[in-house]
């Protein structure tokens, strides 16, 4: 019955948008306008131009208003205060170019909106100008790559020498969880493939029992790393891709089967600094509003309490949006109280005797 | 081939409508087959808008067109919502924006504009239309088959896209996928070797390189792209296929999935991302170039100027041909491959900000001191000047190996991609249509409607996308299904909603452009031989088409497409076949 109805309605609307261009073609062939922009026209279109211009602006800046508090905030790691002062002179570049292209473009557009009679100048070249706008964006990109280079080769390179050696930690990552492993008091990782992996033998990393390196390793499912040292991770992915995303450390690498990709950086706000900072306490503020107002219709809901997270951040399957871990960043003496409740590897896999 | 007795073919429906040699008619099919994988690629995006903005709740449209397979209950599932966006990606840059926008002009303008009867070879021009017909085909029965279709992105990184344990699209889904596009990569490259032969063979006497008019120039130059760099994606396929079908290792190595490790040993996804990238950046340029070339042509026609800085210009499309073959990297920054080739991709990458920059600034000063007439194409082009620099200024941030660590595949790529290329290359897409309608179908669109179309299409893209800058810089991922498992994102919730709201009008605003596209097809008012008062060369052939386009001898052409408003004439344009005055000069060097 409904499918009728469905099926009456189209057909309604069909047969009206049919009298409708009837009319349209009646009322034109009465008027004897001609479907090519005339003076009243381009006096319209010109006019919206300017609106348009208008509009763009408040946009843009009214929506910086409403929305700027939904960005990350303070970074948490020590490059990352280099990487904000990267994206704010970007931003300082853009923005005024943004400004004064979409001015120049709407406003020329409505100053010289077309008249009956009028005249174009005939200008097709100039060099010098030309020259100028070549120049001015090489002179600011040359400044921009720059800076951008000195900041990745810092924040990429492993060569730690003349610094305090990282704390060497393993990010593992498969569809749709994360597993952390430390080194240990070694510091050196125990060699591992996913071909080992044993189930049975809770050997779920796939460690290599016959390098002795595994043994003090720590497997937890949770990420806590001190405050003030530099972490290396080491990451590795056991059946697609993924990528490791600490969007608050500024710090992202991809997760890749068959290799081993690696990043590295220096926290430097504890998880309980950071609940303290000013932006973060504004936007859980924010978001526990948000919540309650959600709980009142019906959904069941926890206050929010700020923790670091870790995010899968190239796309791996159904779950994707809902792979994380979460990140604990500790005073020193914390982390070492909670490094000596963890397990062993050795311990926890179970190694057949030969 | 002769074409000694052109219009005297005898022609029959099939001859003249389904395999026509003819580019004009080749052309239209192109449109029409472009605008109806517009429909399904645009619809997909409203779909997982609605998810995005209201997460699982039920819609019943999501029901009626996905059924009970992909939105049970009229809950778009997590996995259809992957399809989705796989889909909708692919239908998008390659079908849409690569086939349809490429298709359609080249094919139409071409010829046309360099006063030829035909293109080089009208017999493979047909077969590129109908490999690209039988590929939209399959690419659209792919979203039929039991497990869905691709689901792995666009880019089928493997080993997604290699193992259907990991998402089931990667079954038979994928399969098609790869079939569909082998063919469209060989319809491409049919088309492109066309264009680029008959660009280089067939200009009528007078027409040198420097008089051609600058959609030539850069469909010339995209179908040289096209040519260096599609091969390389069909490469690409062809191990994944291997690496699927047959059991090497091309791709992947040490996998561990649903209990057992697989034989895979050796391979590398990230030589994958190599290939892939080696055509996805140039892709870009595949897609942007055109519409550039287009906006070149309307707004210097409808400034009654001349294009300002025809040599730049043409300068500028070759250096961002050049580059866009050796930034590939910067899609790859932090995927694992050395740090130091991260370094060169940085440096090639924001290179591109020249050419880029001189090109916009070109069209501003184009508009400077005109006498602007606003057709619906003209608003078009002003728009896509307008995204080209918004979209384009991100890519500064996203270029930037250090900036990309913490905004790579997040929501502001998402934004700035969008902006750059997508929104752009509609903008291009649509303004062509509006300006060559009359040629193609000798009527003329109603411009009231194309009015109201642009200032909806106009505030909708940047409502969809300025707000999409902010979820990305909050760290929001892209390709989530929602973003509620992290309360870290509940802020995002309204900011959702409005970009979905946006979408929403945007989209259905565009139905606007279909009822005026159809209905004038039949409705028109009847153009007139030269409706713009252009100067280009196919604004001399008959409003009723003919085959070999015109009726006696090919014009001769005596100056550039740009003699608009030149002192000393009386009319406000002069048409490349005018003969030059005696003692007239030819401005431009």
């Amino acid at each position: 019955m409904t499918v009728f109805l469905y099926i009456v309605v189209a057909l309604l609307i069909a047969i009206s948008l049919w009298q409708l261009s009837k009319v349209i073609k009646i009322y034109k062939a009465s008027k004897l306008e001609t479907e090519v922009a005339n003076n009243a026209d381009n006096k319209t279109q010109g006019g919206l131009m300017l609106g348009f211009l208008i509009f763009l602006f408040l946009f843009v800046v009214l929506g910086y208003v409403a929305w700027k508090d939904v960005l990350l905030g303070t970074p948490a790691s020590e490059h990352g205060s280099t990487y904000d002062l990267l994206m704010m002179t970007s931003w300082a570049i853009i923005f005024p170019v943004f400004f004064l292209t979409q001015f120049l473009l709407h406003y020329f557009a409505y100053k010289y909106q077309g008249k009956e009679g009028g005249k174009a100048l005939y200008y097709s070249d100039n060099m010098k100008l030309e020259m100028i706008w070549t120049i001015i964006p090489v002179i600011t990109l040359t400044g921009l790559i720059l800076f951008g280079l000195f900041s990745w080769n810092d924040i990429m390179s492993y060569d730690f020498e003349g610094e305090e050696e990282p704390m060497v930690v393993e990010l593992y990552a498969q569809q749709f969880n994360w597993t952390a492993r430390y080194a240990g008091q070694d510091n050196t990782l125990g060699e591992a493939n996913v071909r080992l992996i044993d189930f049975d033998a809770v050997n779920t990393l796939g460690l290599d029992t016959s390098d002795k390196n595994y043994e003090d390793d720590v497997i937890t499912k949770e990420l806590h790393i001190p405050v003030g040292k530099r972490v290396h991770f080491k990451m590795r992915s056991q059946d697609v891709l993924h990528s490791a995303y600490m969007p608050h450390f500024r710090a992202q690498m991809n997760c890749v089967p068959g290799m081993v990709t690696e990043f590295s950086f220096i926290p430097t706000m504890t998880t309980a600094e950071m609940r303290k900072d000013e932006k973060i306490v504004a936007k859980v503020k924010r978001i526990n509003e948000i919540r309650a107002e959600r709980r009142k219709a019906g959904e069941e809901l926890e206050d929010y309490e700020f923790d670091y997270v870790l995010l899968c951040n190239k796309i791996c399957g159904k779950s994707h949006y809902n792979m994380q871990m979460k990140i604990v960043v500790d005073t020193p003496e914390d982390y070492a109280a909670w490094m000596k409740e963890q397990q062993k590897a050795k311990d926890v896999i179970t190694v057949a005797a030969n | 081939m002769s074409h000694d007795d052109h219009g005297h073919h005898k022609e029959t429906f099939i001859t003249k409508y389904i395999f026509s040699i003819d580019h004009k008619m080749i052309s239209k099919q192109y449109l029409i087959t472009g605008i109806i994988m517009g429909i399904i690629g645009i619809a997909m995006s409203m779909l997982f808008r609605l998810q995005l903005a209201w997460p699982e709740e039920p819609f019943k449209i999501m029901e009626i067109l996905l059924g009970d397979r992909m939105a049970p209950g009229g809950v778009l599932d997590a996995d259809s919502y992957l399809a989705l966006v796989t889909i909708h990606g692919t239908i998008m840059v390659f079908f849409v924006l690569t086939a349809g926008l490429s298709g359609t002009f080249s094919n139409l303008l071409i010829p046309l504009q360099i006063g030829a009867r035909d293109m080089a070879s009208g017999f493979l021009n047909m077969v590129s239309y109908w490999l690209f017909f039988l590929s939209s085909v399959i690419m659209v029965i792919s979203l039929f088959v039991e497990a869905g279709p691709a689901s792995a992105g666009w880019t089928i990184y493997p080993p997604l896209s290699v193992l259907p344990q990991a998402i089931p699209g990667s079954g038979m889904g994928m399969t098609l996928w790869l079939v569909s596009m082998a063919i469209f990569i060989a319809s491409s490259l049919l088309g492109s070797l066309n264009y680029i032969v008959t660009v280089i063979n067939l200009r009528t006497k007078g027409m040198s390189m420097t008089r051609l008019p600058l959609t030539i120039w850069t469909f010339f130059v995209t179908a040289i792209i096209g040519v260096v760099s599609f091969p390389v994606l069909l490469s690409a396929a062809l191990l994944l296929i291997m690496d699927r079908s047959f059991g090497t290792s091309f791709y992947l190595s040490d996998i561990f999935i649903n209990g057992e490790v697989l034989h895979y040993q050796g391979g590398s996804p990230v030589l994958f991302e190599h290939l892939f990238w080696f055509l996805g950046h140039p892709e870009v340029y595949i897609v942007l170039l055109p519409a550039l070339g287009i906006t070149s042509e309307i707004i210097a026609t409808n400034s009654r100027k001349p294009i300002f800085g025809y040599r730049a210009m043409i300068a500028s499309v070759l250096a961002i041909a050049f580059l866009s073959c050796i930034v590939w990297g910067h899609h790859m920054f932090i995927s694992g491959m050395n740090p130091f080739l991260g370094s060169v991709f940085t440096f090639t990458t924001l290179l591109i900000a020249i050419p880029s920059a001189v090109k916009a600034f070109n069209y501003i000063t184009t508009l400077w001191k005109g006498n602007l007439q606003f057709n619906p194409a003209m608003l078009f082009s002003i728009g896509l000047v307008s995204t080209f620099v918004s979209g384009g200024l991100t890519g500064i941030i996203l270029g930037d190996s250090t900036l990309d660590i913490n905004v790579h595949d997040t929501m502001f790529v998402v934004a700035h991609f969008h902006l750059v290329m997508g929104v752009t290359a509609v903008y291009g897409f649509l303004a062509g249509v509006y300006h060559w309608f009359p040629k193609m179908f000798g009527r003329m669109m109603s411009k009231k409607l194309g009015y109201l179309h642009f200032w909806i299409t106009a505030v909708g893209a940047y409502g969809v996308f300025y707000p999409m800058h902010f979820t990305g810089l909050a760290g929001l991922p892209r390709r989530y299904y929602n973003n509620t498992s992290f309360p870290i994102f509940d802020d995002l919730a309204d900011i959702n909603v409005v970009i979905t709201i946006f979408a929403i009008i945007t989209g259905l605003g565009q139905l606007i452009f279909l009822y005026n596209f159809f209905n004038s097809i039949f409705n028109g008012e009847r153009a007139t031989q030269n409706p713009w008062r252009s100067n280009t060369l196919e604004w001399t052939t008959p409003v009723e088409h003919i085959h070999g386009n015109w009726p006696g001898d090919i014009p001769e052409v005596h100056r550039w497409s740009y003699d608009y408003s030149k002192p000393g004439h009386d009319e406000d344009f002069v048409p490349q076949n005018v003969p030059m005055k005696p003692g007239e000069e030819e401005l431009h060097h």
